[in-house]
């Protein structure tokens, strides 16, 4: 038998899952409202890790940082597996689109010399300073409290891998493997980039979730992408013949001010809570922009020489701008 | 003239190499015990972490690209089954208990899976093993959200999914689930994987996802084989990642074979504990069955399991020591699990019941060796209790087992009409075991498992909610008389009957 | 001798797919199964590009799989040509 169950209508007998209406009241829940408020066990955790007996299992206490609730923490973005993936898969057509134009017009081959070379030894290093963000986002995730804070963290830390695996295939077709080869020597030793692996290297050594969000999405990415990618790379480079790499990289800097918004939104929520976080928030920029931009000069200059001082400088001021809109200030 | 100089082309594993393996290296400004502070202590020695390989080699843009087509898939389906009244296509709402268990116990399970797998996927040293994990980690959260999002407008009609959230951390048989995870994230990271990679996906998801789903499918529930299918193929990949890092530890260094080998014999025991669960879903909650589960637990952790063993044989891997018991349990515990919920069940947020002769039949054709001498007669004199009006109730409090958190409600290996319990004093306190295998697990490990929460003796001693059964249900979020008790008079049966009825007749609109 | 087993959702992509194991695995046994097809094999089975094209008439990336996939067992080996499973013993 054949039964239309679509001319049934029926009330339903509440709205949504009682957390959710305890939240939002009783009103149909949004799908991001479903898939991140409260998911995260709370209560009658049953042992202690053995890896370190003094932490509870999920413990807000691993932050200097305190929430009367973490969930007060919100993604603009309402990103949940979902919708991100939706998300980054578009983009990823686009990016797709991108490569194969300037493969199959050999567009890169049409680039001097001196200026491919130019492009992998900016580039080509930072495929293992992605690599130490999806190290430090996928920490975050894993020892942060509340899911309306850690689950962008894990999707971050997969685009960080996605851009350390773009980066990996521009140096593939603008080079060969020995172009991926060079730029982890000279991540290694050269002195260009010895302040960056140490400040990546000191952050990855950090316990506390927010300390590393602060360190790493907000100040060291906050300055990084913009100035490599939206200035060196769209204007600089781009202006001296290389704008097929634009296109190349073009996930990351429409992606660095895609995740500026949702890190600008927690940095808020954070400092809006309470002088003590704000307390806490300035102490570890006042610990860690000195530093980030010291490591990033030597990488502007690559591309700028002289001009890297400037370049950074008006970067700085840029920056402190959008701290005082998240309302960091003592 | 053609300016492009053709590259010799990269094999995959060489390129897959690069974007992953390729991107790590030895740290020099801190000491590597500082960024990897738990790689150690479990006592597992490996010596070159670029020895693991990847046997799917998925990189982001891949991963991304295919995701996204499976969840176009997915919210497709569940956006219909909302908007066309997809939950009263079930054969019968006596199938909601099945995924009230499920999303009050196994959903979160999936969430704790995204937590540790985010965990492991920081602390191992090696990068292949993190990648791994990291895909992971979000795989897993998509199964909790994916299951939250399709149960969402079940919930909207019928009680007790509305508080999985407030049970997830209080309600007493959850605690079962709950210390399975909490137990696996609170070990070190090598345990963590080889408890999930082994004990959660290869044994209890292959069980769950598989025969369970194709039953959901069989009882009218697209929403539910739906996220199940959808999740299993990720699990797929999470299964063979297990095995491989399974592999991986034993051949980096012999001294890794002992403690491998405790952790299979804890996690199968501690997997099969939670599979009772799945088994009295599926022998009992689905109205029309395709299996049971006796028999899915024949093809998919007997044959299966025997494959895997005889294959881990050459590292000198034996089959775990809780085998044969489980074997021997086959034919019981699903039995033995129902009959408990059934005299509980005014303590449970789904409704049990007594099964029909029908039903009991199935049950006897599929269990000859057990069912007609153990259990039909239990059930006929349920039956005779309720006839009289005289509903059989267990008001009294069971013993959990210290380790698994079940009611010690399991018989003897050997002797299906004797209650197995065991006892040991640790530290001047009783503990409770319901089997050899669960007490050998605590005596290991006694300082964990003192630690566990247990609902039962916490609900004695007043702290759940101050004291009575009445403050407990106010305390678990458990509406008494609508998300409990025997599924014949309750709400959830009325409502379908009527919906069903406005929908089959001229009178619907 | 331990089997081998795939198990794909039943739908219009994985006709092909089934269709191309049968004919590469001639000892394998399909069972069809609510919302499912599962495949048993002895030892090894193997899915190639190439046979899953001839069916389909169009490309087929092995990575794809994944899609429809519900579960398998046996280890597995992939590269772009084709995907195994098979048990080492
Ligand atoms: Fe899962
Ligand atoms: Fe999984
Ligand atoms: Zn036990």
């Amino acid at each position: 038998m054949q039964i239309d169950l679509r001319t049934v209508t029926i009330e339903p007998q509440r709205h949504a899952y009682d957390h959710l209406e305890q939240r939002f009241g009783a009103k149909p829940a949004s799908r991001y409202q479903e898939a991140s408020y409260d998911i995260q066990a709370v209560e009658n955790l049953h042992y202690r890790p053995t890896w370190d007996p003094e932490q509870q299992l999920y413990d807000p206490d691993l932050s200097r940082v305190r929430m009367r609730d973490w969930y007060a923490i919100k993604d603009p973005r309402q990103f949940y597996y979902s919708s991100y993936t939706l998300t980054r898969a578009r983009q990823q057509d686009t990016a797709e689109a991108n490569f194969a134009f300037v493969e199959s017009r050999g567009l890169s081959a049409l680039m001097p010399g001196e200026l491919t070379a130019q492009v992998l030894a900016l580039l080509m290093p930072l495929r293992h300073a992605a690599w130490g963000a999806n190290q430090n986002n996928t920490l975050i995730c894993g020892y942060g409290f509340g899911t309306t804070f850690t689950q962008p963290c894990m999707f971050q830390a997969m685009d960080q891998l996605g851009i350390a695996q773009y980066l990996s295939r521009l140096g593939l077709l603008l080079g060969d493997p020995e172009s991926l080869g060079a730029g982890k020597r000279a991540w290694m030793v050269d002195a260009t980039w010895q302040p960056l692996r140490h400040y990546t290297e000191d952050t990855m050594a950090l316990r506390d979730p927010v300390e590393v969000f602060v360190a790493q999405n907000l100040v060291l990415d906050g300055l990084l992408y913009p100035l490599v990618y939206e200035h060196l790379v769209d204007d600089v480079l781009s202006a001296r013949g290389a704008s097929c790499v634009a296109m190349l990289t073009q996930f990351m800097s429409e992606w660095g001010s895609e995740t500026r918004k949702w890190i600008d939104a927690v940095t808020k929520t954070l400092a809006a809570e309470s002088a003590d976080n704000r307390a806490a928030l300035c102490d570890w920029i006042d610990r860690w922009l000195p530093r980030a931009a010291l490591a990033v000069l030597p990488i502007v200059a690559i591309v700028l020489g002289d001009q890297a001082q400037s370049a950074v400088e008006d970067q700085m001021t840029d920056f402190a701008g959008r701290l005082g809109k998240a309302g960091v200030t003592r | 003239m053609d300016m492009k100089v053709q590259k010799a082309k990269l094999g995959l594993k060489e390129k897959y190499r690069l974007m992953t393996r390729d991107l790590g290296w030895t740290p020099s400004y801190q000491p590597h015990e500082k960024l990897y502070p738990y790689a150690a202590y479990e006592g597992i020695v490996i010596h070159d972490w670029d020895k693991w390989e990847d046997p799917f080699r998925l990189t982001m843009d891949a991963y991304w690209k295919y995701q996204a087509e499976k969840d176009r898939k997915f919210y497709a389906i569940i956006d219909a089954h909302a908007q066309n009244n997809g939950h009263l296509n079930i054969t019968d709402a006596r199938y909601l208990s099945a995924l009230k268990i499920f999303l009050q116990a196994i959903s979160p399970g999936e969430y704790c899976a995204h937590k540790g797998f985010a965990r492991a996927g920081r602390e191992f040293p090696g990068v292949g093993t993190q990648v791994a994990c990291q895909m992971q980690s979000i795989d897993e959260l998509r199964h909790a959200q994916t299951q939250i999002h399709a149960l969402s407008s079940y919930n909207r009609y019928y009680d007790g999914f509305h508080a999985f959230i407030q049970m997830r951390d209080r309600m007493w048989y959850n605690s079962v689930p709950r210390s399975f995870f909490d137990d696996a994230m609170t070990g070190g990271p090598f345990e963590f994987m080889v408890a999930i990679g082994f004990s959660f996906e290869y044994v209890l998801t292959n069980l769950l996802f598989v025969p369970f789903m194709s039953g959901a499918a069989y009882n009218g529930d697209m929403a539910t084989v739906t996220f199940g299918f959808s999740a299993q193929s990720d699990e797929a990949r999470h299964m063979t990642l297990g095995l491989e890092c399974i592999k991986f530890i034993l051949e980096q260094d012999p001294a890794n074979l002992p403690i491998v080998q405790r952790w299979l014999d804890k996690w199968f025991w501690r997997g099969l504990r939670l599979l009772s669960l799945v088994g009295t879903m599926m022998d009992y909650m689905l109205p029309k069955r395709v299996m049971s589960w006796a028999e899915a637990w024949e093809i998919y952790a007997e044959d299966n399991g025997s494959a895997l063993f005889k294959d881990l044989a050459r590292y000198g891997i034996r089959p775990p020591k809780g085998w044969k018991d489980a074997a021997k349990a086959r034919d019981h515990i699903s039995h033995q699990f129902m009959l408990a919920f059934y005299q509980w069940s005014f303590g449970t947020a789904f409704h049990g019941w007594i099964p029909s002769e029908a039903d009991l039949d199935w049950l006897s054709s599929k269990y000859p060796e057990t069912f007609d001498r153990h259990y039909r007669p239990r059930w006929d004199y349920f039956k005779k209790l309720a006839d009289a009006g005289t509903q059989f109730r267990n008001v009294g409090l069971a013993k959990l087992c210290q380790c698994c958190q079940m009611p010690c409600v399991f018989t003897e290996p050997d002797d299906p009409t004797l209650l197995c319990h065991r006892e040991r004093v640790i530290d001047g306190h009783r503990y409770h075991f319901c089997s050899d295998h669960c007490r050998e697990i605590v005596e290991h490990e006694p300082e964990k498992y003192v630690q566990a929460w247990m609902p039962m003796n916490q609900l004695f001693q007043g702290t759940s909610g101050g004291g009575g059964i009445e403050n407990w249900m106010r305390w678990v979020n458990l509406v008494d008389g609508k998300d409990n008790g025997d599924f014949v008079g309750s709400r959830d049966q009325r409502n379908f009957a009527a919906w069903r009825g406005m929908a089959t007749s001229n009178n619907g609109t | 001798m331990s089997q081998v087993f795939i198990v794909l959702q039943s739908n219009e992509e994985t006709r092909a797919i089934v269709e191309a194991i049968e004919q590469d695995n001639p000892r394998a046994k399909v069972t069809r199964q609510p919302a499912m097809v599962r495949i048993d094999a002895p030892e090894h089975l193997v899915i190639r590009r190439t046979t899953v094209e001839e069916k389909t008439g169009g490309a087929f990336d092995l990575q794809s799989l994944h899609i429809n996939l519900v579960t398998l067992g046996g280890h597995v080996s992939e590269d772009e040509d084709e995907l195994s499973l098979s048990w080492n013993h």
